[in-house]
């Protein structure tokens, strides 16, 4: 399939390839070179502010990779942007911030503790459902259309999730009392909250065990051969629906993970969040370059530091800026290497 | 009644039938339809149909009519984007932004310290500020338009087309938040108002109709609605002229040609980034002359008006009518826009007084949409006004059934022997039935 795409590819004068080649290097080197500069003006300005900052955002930027590697893994899977996902995550969000304060879970103790673990198995069970279902039920049946059809689909049922999310929530943010730990410890100047460390400590354990999944199991195995190529998987005797859904359900459930995290951390709830986290996620997926899910990671924390910086840093754009920059930093990613910083290059499938 | 074959020959026994060429039929069509609608409004205007005023007032007032032609407008735009080329845009909004911010710098008194008239309407004793003829900035904002229809897309056409739509939604909300933000205190230069927005915008001259039932000529107030639908329905017509007449031209078969098989129209000589540039360009156009009819029409320009669900809600508008199909694409406008701003609320209070609930049924109004999109993608893919050359494309296999062997096998056998056995039925499967695929 890829072949057939090198073999139509018109062959262009090797003149005119390479001018815009360079174009496209020069410019982004500019853009490279611009960004380490403005990374080390905020550093040489305000150290303690700028480490500040980066803290703050990557803390956000853990969850962002959270959320991000189910994009990855679905897209990874079918080639579909599963936009539903960002509010698949702020139902995970919902749903931990309503059994949580609904139980009583909102002091750091004991049962604080309990109710976290609990409430974490719950949150990522809940999501890994929801998106088996969507996927049962929607894309499942669109597998074969033409690709501007499931597309739609996944819109469609970002705005039923964002509706669900509207009647559930209100149209009105709500704050809650988390039973993270409130205490903080501080190196040289720079406070780091106990949540912060908790989230990264949960992440990266849920990362182990994926990565696990993935290159371990059987049934990473499947979906390894399933991601490479459907047929010949399912000639291997592979029962490409069942893993399908096993992968959706991975993705689901690391973004109810996520949820939990973020309304424990943040302590609030909107029902557009999904919106705007899931488009930052994305691109954090697209920055490391899509279906590769240590690139998902990194591109997350890459997203959070920058936004982070340009959040709290000293020469930051602030904070009614922060959607644009992350924008402009998925058309950059997008227009000087569409396939990521680790992605490898492959033709489009046909 | 064969009344128009029998009055034209009274000699000549070659019977002369009167008919409509075909290529006259769809403008006197909407001239009726257009002509129907005005002759009503007015009828109401002037006090008669007394009976269906008060109906007419709470089910479909002017002020929807004339929205609904402006979103028409800007569907039938992403309408030449999606329906034709098969480019999906997820941030048309951003253009209908673009032009109602041109409506708004041209024709008001944002550029305060300029005193420039050119064949404006101005407001009496305040020449403050740009006053351009309504034309002149149609042209400008549609200008506008395609200049950043071609600066969003130069970059990106290159990319596969689900990243495409992630980068047209990057610019649908880059754009109105930089109008959002635009002002004194964040970008030193006040360029767009920030968050208070530009108003009023001139009150552009027309023929008015009082309800003594005399006509003038002057500025159209807010209770001029009857007045902005004739240089709506004119503006329509106009979108809707370029649309149909590109679609039978050249470029039009060009898009097309795209849309079906990006490889195949490539290797058939279709210069691929300029006739996707030009669908970009020219949907700009679109979307920026409904901009600048849209400022007019609510005779201001608000930054909070430009989100993400504009343009979800229009592409639902191209959805329901049916991709590529100008006429389908306008009913579904309409009817989505209707249901929208009054089918929903009236119809939710007459549930509500009816039952004795008391469900707030805009709230809902997203959930309907993303049903809606779901439901159509699942069941009723070409749309409820198909095109019937896409409708033949929407329901042909996807090319990936076709070439690989038993892959249409819906239960892949759990051994192996009998998946490999399974194949050679699936092969001739999906041979005999091409349209498996259908759910």
């Amino acid at each position: 399939m890829t072949t057939t795409t090198l073999a139509t590819r018109p062959v262009a004068p090797q003149q005119a390839r390479s001018t815009r080649e360079i174009v496209l290097i020069g410019s982004g080197a500019v853009l490279l070179v611009g960004l380490a500069i403005w990374i080390i003006w905020n550093l040489v300005s305000s150290p303690t502010q700028t480490l500040q900052a980066s803290v703050f955002g990557l803390s956000n930027g853990v969850l962002y990779a959270l959320i991000a590697l189910g994009y990855t893994l679905v897209y990874g899977i079918i080639e579909l942007i599963n936009f539903a996902h960002g509010d698949l995550f702020m139902l995970g969000t919902l749903l931990s911030a309503f059994v949580m304060a609904g139980f009583g879970f909102t002091h750091a103790n004991v049962s604080g503790i309990f109710g976290l673990v609990l409430v974490l198995m719950l949150a990522m069970v809940f999501c890994a459902a929801i998106n088996v279902a969507i996927e049962f039920f929607a894309y499942r049946r669109l597998r074969h259309a033409p690709k501007l059809a499931p597309l739609i689909t996944a819109v469609g049922m970002s705005f039923i999730l964002q509706n669900i999310g509207l009647q559930w929530n209100g149209s009105q943010q709500r704050q809650w009392h988390p039973a993270m730990p409130g205490g903080h410890v501080s190196l040289g100047g720079v406070t780091i909250g106990y949540d912060v460390i908790i989230d990264t400590i949960v992440t990266a354990v849920l990362l182990l065990i994926m990565t696990g999944i993935v290159t371990k199991t059987r049934a990473g195995k499947a979906m390894r051969a399933t991601a490479q190529d459907q047929d010949a998987a399912r000639l291997m005797g592979i029962n490409v629906n069942r893993i399908i859904s096993f992968t959706f359900a991975v993705g689901g459930a690391l973004a109810g993970a996520a949820g939990l995290l973020y309304q424990q951390t943040i302590g609030t709830t909107s029902y557009n969040l999904g919106f705007q986290l899931g488009l930052i996620a994305f691109t954090s997926a697209v920055l490391g370059g899509i279906g590769n899910l240590t690139g998902a990671v990194l591109g997350g924390l890459i997203i959070g530091l920058i936004q982070g910086l340009n959040d709290g840093g000293p020469h930051g754009f602030g904070q009614q800026w922060s959607q644009s920059v992350v924008f402009v930093i998925l058309i950059a990613v997008m227009v000087f290497k569409p396939t990521g910083i680790l992605g490898k290059n492959v033709g489009e499938k046909v | 009644m064969s009344a128009p074959a029998a009055t034209a020959p009274t000699s000549a026994p070659p019977v002369r039938r009167f008919r409509i060429p075909g290529r006259l039929a769809w403008p006197i069509g909407y001239l009726v339809a257009a002509i129907l609608i005005f002759v009503f409004y007015y009828l109401i205007s002037m006090g008669y149909l007394t009976s269906v005023q008060d109906w007419a007032g709470r089910w479909i007032p002017i002020t929807t009519v004339n929205q609904s032609l402006v979103w028409a407008m800007c569907a039938l735009g992403l309408n030449i984007v999606v329906g034709y080329a098969g480019l999906l845009d997820l941030g048309y909004v951003a253009f209908w932004a673009i032009g109602s911010y041109v409506a708004g710098w041209l024709m008001s008194s944002f550029f305060f310290h300029l005193k420039i008239n050119f064949f404006g309407d101005a407001p009496p004793f305040s020449p403050q500020g740009v006053h351009i003829n309504f034309w002149i900035v149609l042209v400008a904002g549609a200008i506008l338009c395609a200049i950043f229809g071609i600066i969003i897309g130069a970059p990106t056409l290159r990319l596969r087309s689900d990243y495409l739509a992630l980068v047209t939604l990057g610019f649908g909300e880059i754009i109105p938040q930089f109008f959002h933000n635009a002002d004194k205190q964040h970008v030193h230069v006040n360029i767009s108002n920030g968050t208070q927005g530009i108003s009023p915008v001139d009150k552009i001259s027309g023929p008015t109709f009082s309800p003594t039932g005399g006509i003038g000529w002057g500025p159209l107030g807010p209770f001029d609605g009857l007045s902005r639908y004739i240089f709506l329905i004119i503006l329509t017509a106009l979108i809707v002229f370029i649309s149909l007449r590109l679609r039978v031209g050249r470029l039009g078969r060009a898009w097309l040609a795209i849309r079906e098989d990006e490889l195949a129209a490539g290797a058939m000589g279709v210069p691929l980034m300029r006739t996707k540039l030009a669908a970009y360009a020219v949907g700009a156009v679109a979307g920026g002359i409904a901009g600048v009819a849209y400022s007019v029409e609510i005779a201001g320009v608000s930054p909070d008006s430009f989100d993400y669900n504009k343009s979800i809600i229009l592409l639902a508008m191209v959805v329901l009518g049916g991709m590529g199909n100008v006429w389908g694409v306008i009913l579904g406008a309409i009817v989505i826009f209707w249901f929208n701003q009054t089918g929903l609320p009236q119809g939710g209070n007459a549930f509500n007084s009816a039952f004795g609930t008391h469900i707030n049924f805009p709230s809902y109004n997203f959930l309907i949409f993303g049903l809606l999109l779901v439901l159509m993608m699942l069941f009723k893919r070409e749309g409820f006004v198909p095109e019937a050359r896409t409708k033949l494309v929407l329901r042909e296999p996807g090319r990936t059934e076709v070439e690989s062997l038993g892959s249409d096998l819906e239960q892949p056998a759990p051994e192996l022997e009998e998946a490999t056995a399974g194949s050679g039925d699936g092969l001739a499967g999906s041979i005999d039935s091409p349209d498996r695929s259908s759910p």
